[in-house]
């Protein structure tokens, strides 16, 4: 309990002394503040590489083993590798009718699609809502933000029938006229919420200069939420590269499977041999993500951060 | 301003438009209608419209060949006594009173771990975020049905203390607790939005308390608790709202069928085996609509039990 006690007064002390606004927190304590501080910083560190530790290593277990022999998956806990063995990653590409690529061309077509159409009819759904006025207003902003907590398996019956109805089963359309829809109304808050922040003053500047609100909008907003379209671009990208359920129902042809769904019927139809080329194209699978997530990170958080995302 | 924040601060905020609101109501009609025309289109066929429709179904019987024939609350009953059905309830009731409670108290106490001046906490912050974003997908389910099998990694940790560990996803005690385990894991996204409340609260409150002589843990429950309770509120009904639609994971770890023995069917596994493996299209909306009645409910009763625990400073 001791040991706990000089915590918050080293925050303080740190935050005094680097002269900022005493409102926000230093996230840079001074370490040295104290012997028991540091004791406690290095208890701390402990627990935190711990619990990372456990986290992280069925991740790293996994790719360790996909370039493992098949049987050492069932009898290796271990990291170490004693020589590369690439054969999971050939037989897994080329397990399923087609090459594992195409899922992922696939995928890239309908991540693309969903990316494109979310940047679009959000952002214009934002720009009405945090700037113009107009009959409907509040109820529709009501009705918006409603839709976010709205379960999917409410909508997709009906959904599904309406579009099989106009022959798009097997189709990427399902999964990406939704979001032309600006359908993922968690965007549209979250863009709402960002234009909320951009000075008034550079609309009116624009308006006294005859710009319309098409224009404002092009050439005054756009440019000004490029961290808003970032993130909803990163976001957009890993819920459907990941999305299953809605694959799930629309893709039925093993031609226009994405990844996931994909991945799915390669570990139904997988005998107990090839858990190795399994996890090889579960590691392929994740790729993109993990990329998207090296280099996006900053947006992700922010994102997360501000408005809690999911 | 959060999602759910905006929504009750909407229901809060009543009275009559002020003058400046009756004036400028209506100026940008015909503008904000081009704008929002995607988003609209939108709620009519794809979000408002099958809502409502579904709902209809739901008092029919449908087959997607045949045109829907009325059978009035015949689904509801059919549900009354479908044991199976149930079972899919208790299943799920287990997964979200178990799953996110602890979820959340592991974000809150690791957010709390990294939050005082920590060296390498964007180092950290990113190694505990990642396991939330590769969560939801099919490889990561894949990795759990292996980690927790009967030769999986688990069992060869075990083995090596001398341990023979169960088929954790073969037995049907253990298999919803390994998928459980599975939504803990994922703890970053809410542990993110933990530190970002931690960093709002003013540290004058805990110098005063100091002065005052008060105790960590007198400051954890007087100011961090009460200060940090809308954050963890919003977290709550988020991950409510987010764990009753729970799908991927057990339809992969039990390879679609819910099993061993139903233990892992949960209610979003039994609706698309009845709407999409049997195409009982009405059955399945009924269902529907049940599980939105039902997350309505929580979500109602977290917001009027909040009203009990949950601080705002403004």
């Amino acid at each position: 309990m001791t040991k706990l006690q000089t915590l918050p007064a080293a925050g303080g002390d740190s935050a005094a002394k680097s002269g900022k606004s005493p409102r926000r927190r230093e996230s840079r304590g001074n370490l040295a503040f104290s012997r028991s501080a540091r004791i406690k910083g290095l208890i701390k560190h402990a627990i935190l590489i711990i619990v990372g530790g456990v986290m992280i290593y069925p991740l790293l277990w996994m790719v360790i083993s996909s370039l493992r022999p098949n049987d050492l998956i069932f009898r290796e806990p271990g990291l170490w590798l004693n020589n590369l063995e690439m054969s999971n990653y050939t037989d897994g590409w080329s397990a399923l009718t087609h090459p594992f690529g195409h899922y992922m061309i696939n995928s890239a077509i309908v991540v693309l699609g969903s990316i494109v159409g979310n940047l679009v009819s959000c952002s214009m759904a934002a720009y009405a809502f945090a700037r113009l006025q107009f009959t409907g207003k509040k109820l529709f902003f009501g009705i918006m933000l409603l839709t976010i907590m709205l379960p999917f398996h409410v909508i997709i019956v009906p959904q599904y029938i309406l579009f099989s109805q106009i022959g798009w089963v097997n189709t990427f359309w399902p999964l990406i006229v939704p979001k032309l829809l600006a359908t993922d109304a968690f965007f549209v808050f979250l863009m709402v919420q960002f234009i909320r922040g951009i000075p008034k003053d550079l609309d009116e500047a624009a308006r006294i200069d005859g710009a319309g609100h098409p224009r404002i909008f092009l050439r005054v907003i756009l440019p000004l939420m490029v961290p808003a379209l970032a993130t909803t671009t990163i976001f957009t990208f890993i819920w459907t590269w990941n999305d299953f359920f809605g694959a799930l129902i629309y893709l039925t042809d093993p031609d226009m499977f994405t990844v996931p769904v994909a991945l799915r019927a390669f570990v139904d139809s997988q005998s107990a041999t090839s858990w190795g080329s399994l996890f090889a194209m579960s590691i392929v699978s994740l790729l993109p993500v993990f990329l998207v997530f090296l280099f996006g990170q900053r947006f992700l958080i922010k994102g997360i951060a501000t408005t809690g995302i999911k | 301003m959060s999602a759910i924040g905006e929504l009750s601060s909407m229901t809060r905020r009543k009275g009559p438009m002020t003058k400046e609101e009756k004036k400028a109501n209506g100026r940008d009609n015909k503008a904000a209608y081009v704008f929002l025309l995607p988003w609209l289109l939108g709620l009519a066929v794809i979000t408002v419209g099958p809502m409502f429709m579904s709902l209809y179904l739901s008092f029919t019987d449908y087959n997607l060949l045949q045109p829907p024939e009325w059978v009035g609350l015949d689904n509801f009953v059919r549900m009354f006594g479908d044991a199976r059905l149930h079972n899919s309830l208790r299943v799920t009731f287990t997964y979200v009173l178990v799953g996110v409670p602890l979820q959340l108290a592991v974000a809150l106490v690791i957010a709390l771990v990294l939050d005082k001046g920590l060296r390498g906490l964007p180092f950290y912050r990113s190694i505990f975020y990642l396991p939330s974003l590769l969560g939801g997908s099919v490889a990561v389910a894949i990795l759990w049905k292996q980690i927790f099998g009967t030769t999986g990694l688990v069992n060869q940790v075990l083995a090596m203390i001398g341990i023979q560990g169960p088929g954790w996803i073969s037995d049907p005690n253990t298999a919803l607790g390994s998928i459980i385990l599975l939504h803990v894991w994922t703890f970053g996204s809410p542990m993110i939005i933990f530190l970002a409340g931690l960093r709002q609260i003013p540290v004058m409150y805990y110098e005063a308390a100091k002065v005052d002589g008060a105790t960590t843990l007198q400051q954890f429950w007087r100011i961090t608790l009460p200060m940090l309770s809308p954050i963890i509120f919003f977290n709550l009904v988020l991950q409510i709202i987010g764990s009753f639609q729970s799908f991927t994971q057990a339809f992969i770890v039990s390879g679609g069928n819910g099993g061993p023995s139903d233990s892992t069917m949960f209610f979003t596994l039994y609706l698309y085996q009845k709407g999409f493996g049997q195409f009982d299209m009405g059955y399945a909306s009924a269902m529907a609509w049940f599980l939105l009645v039902i997350i309505g409910v929580f979500t109602a009763i977290n917001f009027i039990a909040s009203k009990y625990w949950v601080f705002y400073d403004d």
